[in-house]
């Protein structure tokens, strides 16, 4: 499954906050961390912030905090900020012939199997285990 | 704390009754059926002595081709007590049960919009099988 970047690194931007909801965590350290652009991830948070997923905490140790809650806030949560919901992405040319919606059911059996998985890692379950397969 | 122990037939009113009420179908032939010997059926209960829920699961080997491994066919707990651990303690102690039958693989079905038993399956350390389920309406 291909993620956009913006996906990408909310999710490691909050795994990694969330892995200690103590710690602040400028978007230079995350960016230095992952070795991603820090203009890049500076918007990322902002959608973060937004969703009240993290807090933007002000200072000269500002930056950001995790403050969501990690056994209700799932991997889909964060896909779902950046990622456009199945059910409001346009409609692509063909769909309405019969090939188009036969084609259309596999596709969407393929997004439900992923919408599935996603929704049922909890943050506190990748972090119980970040070396699993 | 809960405490886990071997279903008896004096549970089984109490298991039928809370399964029907979670799944909205009642199955009073079932639920006796997982009394039989070889199979896994365990209760939980809390301190006080009341019921928490159930697992039921057993070894099956060969079928669909798939070497022994354990498996998990119904778990259900009591909502009002939930978060508090019984599932896991009820997960836990099948498995030991399993593993004491020499198998090392446990498998489940769940029903892939029911997020609430998915998320607690992948809790404990579950992720997906080898297998895909297919499916098809009789004409």
């Amino acid at each position: 499954m291909k993620l956009q970047t913006a996906t990408r690194l909310g999710l490691y931007a909050t795994l990694e906050l969330a892995r200690d909801p103590a710690q602040t965590l400028s978007s230079a350290d995350l960016a230095e961390r992952f070795g991603v652009s820090t203009h890049h991830l500076a918007k990322v948070l902002r959608t973060l912030s937004n969703a009240g997923l993290v807090q933007a905490e002000r200072g000269a140790s500002g930056g950001y905090r995790f403050t969501g809650n990690r056994r209700r806030v799932t991997l889909m949560d964060i896909v779902a900020l950046f990622e456009p919901a199945p059910g409001n992405r346009a409609k692509e040319p063909g769909e309405d012939t019969a090939i188009g919606g036969a084609l259309q059911r596999v596709l969407q059996e393929i997004d439900e199997i992923a919408e599935a998985t996603l929704r049922s890692v909890s943050l506190e379950t990748m972090l119980k285990r970040p070396t699993d397969r | 704390m809960v405490a886990v122990r071997p279903a008896q037939a004096s549970d089984l009113s109490a298991i039928s009754a809370l399964d029907a009420r979670l799944t909205g179908t009642s199955k009073p032939e079932y639920w006796p059926e997982r009394l039989a010997p070889g199979l896994h059926f365990l209760v939980a209960e809390t301190g006080k002595g009341a019921f928490a829920g159930f697992i039921a699961g057993e070894v099956r080997a060969w079928e669909f081709g798939q070497p022994p491994a354990g498996w998990v066919f119904a778990i259900q707990i009591d909502p009002k007590l939930r978060l508090k651990g019984t599932g896991s303690a009820l997960f836990e102690a099948l498995v030991a049960r399993f593993k004491a039958e020499g198998v090392t693989r446990v498998r489940t079905l769940v029903d892939r919009k029911d997020h609430l038993i998915l998320s607690f399956f992948r809790a404990q350390g579950m992720v997906a099988g080898p297998s895909l389920q297919l499916d098809m309406e009789l004409p």
